[in-house]
């Protein structure tokens, strides 16, 4: 699994689970960015195989539709879609 | 974004063939252009990789049998337009949002079934219709998938004469 990391504040541990192709995953991670918080993401299309399927059934677990992009905060909450009111009110100043 | 192998003028040709036919058939492109510019560089992307212009923000399988629905446009672009304004990528938008007179209020819930559901074969829509069992007709009827389009003849056409979409879009209506 190609897990990558963005250096910033420590707001515990946030994945987000994105296409390379889509533009809303590509307007959260450049949120998430501005924001300056840490986080880790993955690029699931460019996942082959059995690595793909694992990791689906994470997505899935998250949201049965299996949309992206999905960013799950302390494994404990998951924002689906880019809502950037939520996502700044979750991981704010 | 960037993706290996496809050129700004490549992309930008097939921006404006795309835009264009859009138009044609009373659809609209998104206004933000560096934001449609990036959506079409992740549709040549997944043409050069699943061989079929799929969805950029949808997760493809590679077989395209099971991924017909969103080959872009999608099955699914004219209901979202009509009720969010806007397709699930937010490339085709309504005449409002193209216009600018009103704004995408939020993100397009997915509309196409869950993985499960789809290698059940779920069924998107059904209405009921009037008595039409025992009638006969001189025709098939076709309906695309994509616009809805319906045409009486023996087979569908080659590609549909209002979005474009190609002949395996086209299911068999009556």
């Amino acid at each position: 699994m190609t897990v990558e990391h963005v250096n910033g504040k420590n707001k515990g541990s946030i994945m987000l689970y994105a296409l390379s192709t889509c533009g809303w995953c590509a307007k959260t991670k450049e949120l998430l960015r501005q924001m300056g918080v840490a986080f880790d993401f993955v690029y699931v299309d460019l996942m082959e195989g059995q690595d793909q399927d694992d990791i689906m059934q994470i997505v899935e677990k998250w949201n049965p539709s299996g949309s992206f992009p999905i960013l799950v905060i302390n494994n404990s909450k998951c924002i689906i879609g880019f809502r950037e009111q939520e996502i700044r009110e979750t991981l704010g100043p | 974004m960037n993706f290996a192998g496809i050129n700004e003028r490549d992309a930008d040709r097939v921006h404006e063939m795309m835009r264009s036919e859009a138009e044609a058939g009373g659809y609209r492109f998104n206004p933000d252009r560096e934001f449609t510019g990036n959506l079409i560089k992740g549709l040549l992307r997944n043409e050069q990789r699943y061989g079929y212009r799929s969805c950029p923000c949808r997760l493809a399988t590679g077989k395209k049998e099971e991924d017909l629905d969103i080959v872009c446009p999608c099955d699914y672009r004219d209901a979202d337009v009509a009720e969010y304004g806007a397709c699930y990528c937010a490339l085709y938008v309504s005449d409002a949002i193209a216009r600018g007179t009103e704004k995408q209020a939020a993100p397009v819930p997915e509309r196409r079934p869950p993985r499960s559901k789809r290698l059940a074969g779920a069924v998107v829509n059904t209405v009921s219709t009037g008595p039409l069992s025992g009638q006969t007709l001189s025709f098939p009827v076709w309906r695309c998938k994509v616009c809805g389009y319906l045409c009486a003849r023996e087979n569908p056409p080659d590609i549909c004469p209002i979005c474009k979409a190609k002949k395996d879009r086209f299911e068999r209506f009556i």
